[in-house]
């Protein structure tokens, strides 16, 4: 089997000192038995999942825990038998922050006879069954942004190329690296498997050339499979070769267009880590309750990788790698450019924690005073969007919507690239950050003031009918009495004529 | 060079008849500066400008009869864009006039409405929904916290509350 050739050079991107090497000396550890398990119902985009257990219940293990809301969603599950102790808010881990979600808290037991395991499920036969199974399994993307897999398999446009994920070009992150190292078979199993679903004629599995037993024990394994459709391709080790759209850019020389997704370009990517979740879930019939997390940082005394249950809190977790080292003022969940600083470890591990860092505050350097840009132009050369990050820069300051919108900063992928590159250490993506969060307001406020304007004239317009309805009953029942006021007068006259003939004959009587 | 001057003039003519003839039958556009600013204007018609409706609003400040910092729920943002708008410096927002906020809602209490239905008729965007003698409850994807529905309710049944994305 030949290697895929790149003819083409790769978007911006910066290389970056990569401190992989710390984590892979180790294999992966496979010995954490966690005490206690806080399982969260939001560990994808989309929309939570409902939880289906009640406190004082008994789990066992691979049992559902919670129910896939509306598309897109995923299902829990519990890793591990054990008591739920509670089901309640908790803040967790998300994709860029922390946030809120429901979380089951379990108390694990660990006893492993057969009635304590959920039977596997059978691998089904037809294609949609499969993707309800994978959607049930709560198998989601593991890179990062956790997008439930069975929608991007279900997409119904025609996808040519399954770009398989396997660049991991942020520094300190060495999971994937491992994954392709040791469980190659699996990863293959599961990309074979999506490939049938998505009805797609190749994958091109991308690995950054920085990784070379992993391509080695990749390559080998492909080999060994014969399938033509699968091809190994060794991309340049810079960063953000690993993002999605930059990979597939990379790979295809396809852009995918702006504001959509991958499928618009006839691709779908998926990360090497939630090819092996659905190589097991075919093989053993496992739901995703593990995932591997690199645990790195200088402030942490074994680092390595370890294969963890999720749910599991983040200090049991380092104290399973030897504890902290020396003076570790916060936490870095995912790597140290996209990732985000967290300062209590009581956190889980969810489905998208790929790394945890100890910093040690020696590797913590002062902040730099901010100086004025002198537009020297490096953010653009290294904008992997190809943005101009020194024109967004003043307007994302002042908040210059129209603009911002027409120089495309919702392209901006905040790499963090340009932070990296300029010499007067604008923090440009916290403002693009910033700005984005600040748009997205602002948009709304917008379509509320369109809907508002719209249903307040509507009322107006109701109003001003039904004064002109009533206007005209007034009038009509106006004309009315005037009508009938003449027949009326004879009425009365009656009647006044009918009392003053009785009046009479009752004076007679006396 | 007469075949030239005729088709010229037979050109001018016939687009002077056009355009008199559009600007006689076309509808007018009411007041170009009036809707710029209107589009400007949060348009939640809360009234706390003093005026009924935020085109009422756009339309005074056109006019030269209205100060630019009299929408509490736009805010300096608002008061900003009106001034750029207008080539005039921002001031700083009336204070006396409420609290109206793009950020809250209104709910009500369920248990303590008597369906009097006062709410739902001074409610400017019909996000109040319930009939006479009958629990109301407001949808909250339509309510602007404008606060209009506060004063009539007799019960005080009505809070705002911090909107939910």
């Amino acid at each position: 089997m030949t290697e895929y050739q790149i003819h083409r050079h790769m978007t911006g991107g910066v290389r970056l000192v990569a401190r992989k090497r710390m984590s892979t000396a180790r294999t992966i550890n496979r010995t954490l038995r966690p005490k206690r398990l806080i399982i969260p119902m939001t560990q994808q985009l989309g929309p939570p999942a409902t939880p289906s257990v009640v406190p004082g219940q008994r789990v066992i293990t691979g049992q559902p825990v919670g129910e896939p809301g509306r598309a897109p969603s995923a299902a829990a599950h519990a890793p591990r038998s054990g008591k739920v102790l509670a089901v309640e808010e908790r803040l967790v881990p998300g994709g860029s922050q922390l946030l809120k979600s429901q979380c089951v808290v379990l108390a694990v037991d660990d006893k492993s006879t057969d009635a304590d395991i959920e039977p596997a499920s059978e691998w089904p036969n037809l294609d949609a069954d499969r993707i309800q199974a994978i959607r049930n399994a709560g198998i989601v993307g593991l890179g990062g942004a956790a997008f439930p897999t069975a929608d991007k398999l279900g997409a119904t446009e025609r996808c040519g190329t399954l770009i398989l994920n396997g660049a991991e070009c942020e520094p300190y992150i060495s999971c994937d690296d491992m994954l392709m190292r040791e469980h190659a078979t699996d990863i293959l199993r599961g990309t074979q498997t999506m490939l049938d679903l998505l009805g797609a004629e190749r994958c091109l599995l991308g690995i950054e050339r920085d990784k070379p037993v992993a391509i080695e024990s990749m390559a080998a394994a492909i080999a060994d499979l014969g399938d033509a459709r699968i091809r190994l391709a060794a991309v340049t080790s810079k960063y953000p070769a690993g993002g999605e759209r930059q990979l597939i850019e990379l790979l295809t020389g396809m852009e995918v267009p702006s504001g959509k997704y991958p499928i618009a370009a006839g691709c779908v990517c998926q990360n090497v880590g939630t090819a092996y979740a659905v190589g097991r879930l075919v093989r053993l019939g496992e739901p995703l309750t593990t995932r591997i997390v690199s645990v790195t940082g200088e402030g942490v005394a074994e680092p390595q990788n370890v294969e963890v249950s999720i749910g599991t809190p983040i200090r049991e977790l380092i104290e399973h790698c030897g504890g902290y080292v020396g003076d570790v003022p916060r936490l870095i969940l995912g790597g140290t450019m996209m990732g985000y600083a967290v300062s209590s470890d009581e956190l889980p591990v969810t489905k998208a924690t790929n790394c945890v860092i100890a910093v040690h505050s020696d590797e913590i350097r002062d902040r730099y005073e901010e100086w004025p840009c002198i537009r020297c132009g490096d953010c653009a050369d290294v904008c992997p969007a190809r943005l101009l990050p020194q024109d967004l820069l003043p307007r994302s300051r002042t908040y210059d919507f129209d603009q911002l919108k027409i120089l495309g900063l919702n392209d901006c992928i905040e790499c963090g690239c340009c932070d990296v590159v300029c010499p007067s250490h604008i923090p440009l993506t916290a403002y693009f950050r910033d700005a984005k969060r600040a748009q997205r307001l602002h948009e709304q406020h917008q379509h509320l003031a369109d809907t508002s304007q719209i249903r307040y004239l509507r009322k107006q317009e109701r109003l001003r009918l039904q004064d002109e309805q009533s206007e005209l009953h007034h009038t009509e029942l106006k004309a009315q009495v005037a009508k009938d006021s003449g027949s009326r007068q004879e009425t009365i006259q009656a009647a006044l004529d009918r009392v003053q003939r009785r009046r009479n004959s009752d004076d007679r009587i006396t | 060079m007469i075949t030239g001057t005729v088709i010229l003039t037979a050109l001018t003519a016939t687009l002077a008849i056009l355009l008199v003839l559009a600007s006689r039958y076309l509808p007018p556009a009411a007041d170009p500066m009036a809707d710029r600013l209107e589009r400007l204007l949060p348009r939640i018609q809360c009234a706390q400008c003093g005026y009924p409706g935020c085109h009422a609003y756009a339309v005074a400040i056109a006019a030269g009869s209205a100060s630019i910092n009299r929408c509490p729920p736009g805010g300096d943002e608002t008061i900003r864009e009106l001034a750029h708008a207008l080539g005039r410096e921002p001031e700083p927002l009336l204070a006396s006039l409420g609290n109206a906020s793009l950020d809250k809602v209104a709910r009500i209490d369920e248990s303590l409405c008597i369906g009097c239905n006062l709410c739902a008729r001074v409610c400017p965007v019909d996000a109040i929904v319930g009939i006479s003698q009958m629990m109301h409850t407001v949808i909250s994807t339509h309510c602007t916290g404008c606060e209009l529905c506060l004063p009539p309710c007799p019960v005080d049944c009505i809070v705002l509350e911090p909107r939910d994305d």
